[in-house]
């Protein structure tokens, strides 16, 4: 009786331990061995609330703003939280003007995505939206409102270069782990490439929330929060009011313009026409715009003044005349007839110099002065000699930037073609090509061809008789440094300063003197050196160039004009080119009869209100 | 007397019951404490409140002490008839709480005559059980004990309140310390482990598991006629059982047939009738080894967990002091367990042991019911955790049960 009453304590002190060893166990379980619930408890009551910076602003030469930041706001949702039967979808749809199925939807998704982590409900709010919401959002538990900024455009101008922002895509994670899904990331132009600077630095601001969403103040103190930090400032080099003027007198026409100071190598204005209105590619109408403009015919997304591939027709003239100086197979006062056995010219007198040359724009004498570079008797067989003065010929090109990539801080530029030596001899095999083949390239046709950044490239070289800076865009970025990785040195040309004077000279005559090409260039007040050019190619009427700078001597501005399919260069690409140059250097355009004319002009078919109606592109 | 009283009381279990009380309130207090809002000490707040609260305990602990202990012991049947009056008056006049008519409102204060029926209860069991001409050898005595449990624990579950109901199943442990047999212990486990088998498995293979452990019981066991006859009939009867089990899982409401799959893990329901113990097992979970600290807590403080600072109070604990500090109340409540069988086992009167255990037997199925459930290891039934959750009633009533176990102890060393 005594033993089995011993035992009856002991089993129920038995039960009592078991159960409490059970439970500690469990807890063992729950508190070291599970790591879930922990994450859990995090994604329960702890929200990283991401601080998005300020993308920085990019400004002109003046300090004009280009483009700065618009308020907008995200509206995110976190499925665990929303009690999804008692939400009026219905009012939600209402505020956020989407239709009650839209928004049932969005919601199985994010919760198919995750249900702690914050999702992108509706994109983009305006702030009257934003305003309405605002009343209501106590009844949506699960969801807040995140503030974002959308890049907004004072003037609609220089979409090329400024680029467009839009989130980022997977493999862009992939490549930089720094951005996560929903952050926007520069995805051309300038916001490309100085996306580094621009974006600034993320934030995190933690906070402790409830159980109905509402924050319950900083975690640990903010302990772990981080201020963000605002994007950098881009000063540029453009122009605002050049680069309007040039997208203006570009309209209803296809190609581009470049502008640029030849002493610094800033670009003042780049032009690739048909633009678009950069604004087309901000926020929720990004994507529709951007197919839109994908699948234009005139290809508006293509940058043609750093992408387009043109012969150089005679502005190739003035590299040529400078080798020929430098090579010493030609003098200054060198001579040659115009013989039309050799090459097709129009009418003018012989040219007794490389001065008349020039203005005058004679094939025949640019012929004779190409084969004299080509062909220098330094082998006795005319194959092999040909070859030598092609190799020589080449390296000189190269050193004015032609058929390299001018290293300008836009991604996508492309290096243009000087064929060489190998090209030929793959093409008609060694020794069987001499002058007689390539001869087309003295007058930059051919096989040549150059990216109207090189042409204005070209420009710049002959404005500062005999060097380049590398073109670029941006000056300086928010903490005013100069950019390190902006090459700001001198390239110099592999020709003698003193040989420019005779070729800027005739620069000078083809735009002032009779008998010019350029004729249509001149303005009173200014020395205006131009060349132009007609580049014939193989998709319909001729392209028509212009390069030029002004003032003859100290130089402010070098111009490259290109049109697509628009004739003979000096009839709309000169004038367009030295109502640019006008503009810049006095500040206004006097010429107003001649400015019409131009703006008038356009190689598309109108309606009879003027409306441009066509015709496609090549 | 007093200064007798003290002298010969158990200071151990004043201690541990001081340590949980005091340990009880600090816990309320980090509920209640909101970072944002510091507001100065109020007695509106549910900390304020259970400080009195604590103070009533603390004066009825005292009275209980000094009071003769025939107040209590003598009047038992009178306050158990009381009781079950009161829990009849709860039926008809009671105020509707979240589901359960459990609460008699008189004026600003409202009480739980559930609470007090365990008192009630325990002391008149005591005294039934403990009179000389009682043979609880006998199965007759057995059951008649057993309806003095039974009657108050059928008029709670009307109101319903399962978990205070089950709390009465306590007295199954003085019923089994006093004569019951071992068996019937044995017995309940089995049922409960079969009624959680018949909900998991298939009732076919249920059947043939029964079977095959009945056969490896006969044929382990002498093939006697009467042995191979008794396995055929635990074989039939827990058949029978469990297909009962099954049917009447089947007749269930639709809610409580989730509540059952949730807790068995057949059903993932996060944001519905798993929705509390998940969360309480995050808050727990989230504690890891040392816990967040006192009043660092982010899963009980900001509503995450639902009844925090009553039903669900042990996540504080688990969230702010980790497994160290869970470890700490567990050994703290072992300890008041163990103290209790001990002391009663000292007992000379036979009624001061019935009682010991019952008082024993009643704080253990809060503990193991509560615990149990935050844990996520037993269904979501609300019922107190003694001396930590927020409320008054509970906590008087368990003070009332812990002293008067200790007059008597202190009473009779007095002797």
């Amino acid at each position: 009786m005594r033993r089995s009453t011993i035992n009856k304590a002991s089993v129920i002190m038995a039960i009592f331990a078991g159960v409490v060893l059970i439970y500690w166990f469990r807890l063992f379980q729950l508190q070291i061995l599970d790591e879930r619930y922990t994450i859990d408890a995090r994604s329960n009551a702890i929200r990283h609330k991401v601080q998005y910076p300020g993308r920085g602003l990019i400004l002109d030469r003046d300090g004009r703003i280009l483009v700065y930041n618009e308020a907008v706001y995200d509206l995110m949702v976190v499925p665990g939280q929303v009690d999804a039967d008692s939400v009026d979808w219905n009012l939600l749809a209402r505020l956020i003007e989407v239709d009650s199925a839209g928004v049932r939807e969005r919601y199985r998704k994010a919760r198919a995505y995750s249900r702690y982590a914050p999702s992108v409900f509706e994109k983009q709010i305006s702030k009257e939206v934003y305003g309405r919401l605002q009343e209501y959002m106590y009844r949506f538990s699960g969801f807040y409102v995140q503030s974002r900024s959308l890049r907004r455009y004072l003037r609609p101008v220089a979409a090329h270069v400024l680029g467009d922002v839009g989130e980022v895509n997977a493999e862009e994670i992939r490549e930089n782990p720094g951005y996560s899904q929903g952050d926007y990331i520069g995805k051309s132009g300038l916001e490309k490439y100085y996306e580094e600077a621009l974006r600034g630095k993320k934030g995190v601001k933690v906070v402790m929330v409830d159980v109905l969403n509402r924050e319950k103040g900083s975690y640990k103190n903010g302990m772990y929060d981080t201020l963000p930090e605002a994007g950098q400032s881009l000063y540029t080099t453009l122009d605002a009011e050049l680069q309007e003027y040039a997208e203006e007198l570009m309209r209803g026409k296809r190609g581009s313009v470049v502008a640029i100071e030849p002493a610094t190598g800033e670009v003042l204005a780049l032009v690739s026409a048909p633009t678009y209105d950069p604004n087309l590619l901000v926020g929720r109408v990004r994507s529709r715009n951007y197919g839109d403009l994908l699948h234009d015919p005139q290809k508006p997304l293509f940058n043609r003044a750093l992408m387009a591939y043109y012969p150089p027709g005679s502005i190739f003239k003035l590299p040529q005349a400078l080798i020929a100086l430098q090579e010493g197979v030609i003098a200054p006062n060198t001579g040659f007839a115009c013989d039309k056995q050799l090459i097709g010219c129009h009418e003018h007198p012989d040219a007794k110099s490389v001065t008349e040359g020039i203005r005058m724009s004679c094939n025949p004498y640019f012929y004779q002065v190409f084969k004299r570079v080509i062909q220098q008797g330094k082998a006795p067989d005319i194959f092999e000699d040909s070859r030598i003065g092609l190799a020589r010929w080449e390296r000189y090109m190269h050193s004015f930037g032609l058929g390299t990539r001018l290293g300008i801080d836009l991604l996508d530029v492309k290096s243009g073609y000087i064929p060489d030596t190998g090209f030929y001899d793959r093409f008609y095999g060694r020794k069987r090509w001499a002058f007689s083949t390539i001869y087309s390239l003295s007058i930059g046709q051919g096989e040549v061809s150059l990216v109207p950044l090189q042409m204005a490239n070209l420009a710049a070289v002959m404005a500062n008789r005999g060097y380049y800076v590398t073109p670029h865009l941006v000056r300086e970025t928010g903490d005013g440094r100069v950019r390190a990785n902006i090459d700001t040195a001198r390239h110099y040309a592999a020709v003698d300063p003193r040989y420019f004077d005779p070729v800027v000279e005739g620069m000078y005559e083809a735009v002032h003197k009779p008998k010019g090409t350029a004729r249509r260039a001149e303005i009173d007040s200014i020395a205006v050196c131009g060349k132009t050019g007609t580049s014939e190619n193989p998709h319909g009427e001729d392209h028509a160039v212009f390069i030029g700078f002004a003032p003859m001597d100290a130089p402010k501005i070098a111009v490259s004009v290109f049109l697509e399919n628009s004739g003979f260069g000096g009839t709309w690409a000169a004038p367009l080119g030295s109502l640019l140059i006008e503009k810049y250097l006095t500040g206004k355009v006097e010429r107003i009869g001649l400015e019409r004319q131009v703006r008038d002009f356009t190689i598309f078919e109108r309606d009879e209100d003027g409306n441009i109606i066509g015709p496609p592109a090549h | 007397m007093k200064d007798s009283v003290w002298r010969t009381m158990d200071k151990p279990l004043l201690l541990i019951y001081l340590l949980l009380v005091a340990a009880g309130w600090f816990n309320i207090y980090s509920v209640v404490y909101d970072p944002e809002n510091l507001a100065g000490f109020s007695f509106a707040t549910r900390y304020g409140k259970q400080l009195v609260f604590i103070g009533c305990a603390l004066l009825l602990a005292v009275f209980v002490m000094i009071a003769d202990i025939r107040i209590f012991t003598q009047f038992a049947y009178l306050y158990y008839g009381v009781s079950l009056l009161l829990l009849v008056a709860v039926l008809v006049a009671g105020v509707e709480i979240s589901g359960a008519k459990s609460w008699i409102r008189i004026g600003a204060l409202s009480i739980q005559p559930s609470e007090f029926a365990k008192v009630a209860t325990c002391l008149a069991f005591a005294k039934f059980v403990s009179q000389p001409s009682i043979n609880m050898k006998q199965p007759r005595m057995q059951a008649m004990a057993a309806l003095w449990f039974l009657a108050p624990m059928l008029l709670i579950l009307l109101q319903p309140d399962a978990g205070s109901a089950l709390v009465f199943l306590a007295f199954i442990l003085p019923l089994y310390r006093e004569g019951m047999s071992g068996w019937v212990l044995v017995t309940g486990s089995v049922a409960v482990a079969l009624f959680v088998a018949a909900l998991l498995v298939n009732r076919y293979v249920m059947i043939g598991g029964i079977a095959l452990v009945t056969v490896f019981l006969a044929w382990r066991n002498k093939r006697t006629l009467k042995n191979v006859s008794l396995a055929v009939l635990l074989f039939i009867s827990c058949s029978l059982y469990t297909l009962g089990v099954d049917y009447a899982f089947n007749h269930l409401s639709a809610h409580q047939q989730t509540r059952i799959n949730v807790l068995l893990g057949k059903e993932q329901d996060v944001q519905g009738a798993g929705y509390n113990v998940n969360q309480s097992k995050i808050a727990i979970g989230s504690g890891g080894f040392w816990g967040k600290g006192y009043l660092q807590g982010t899963q009980t403080k900001f509503n995450f967990v639902p009844e925090q600072s009553t039903d669900f109070i042990f996540c504080t604990v688990g969230e702010e002091w980790g497994w160290v500090g869970c470890t700490v109340f567990l050994g703290c409540y072992l300890f008041l367990l163990l103290r209790l069988v001990r002391l009663a086992e000292r007992q000379k009167s036979a009624y001061a042991r019935v009682y010991g255990y019952g008082v024993a037997g009643i704080f253990f199925m809060h503990l193991f019911v509560n615990v149990g459930m935050t844990i996520g290891l037993l269904p979501v039934i609300g019922i107190p955790l003694p001396f930590f959750s927020y409320g008054g009633s509970a906590l008087w009533a368990f003070t009332l049960l812990l002293f008067i176990f200790i007059k008597m102890d202190a009473r009779q060393r007095n002797l």
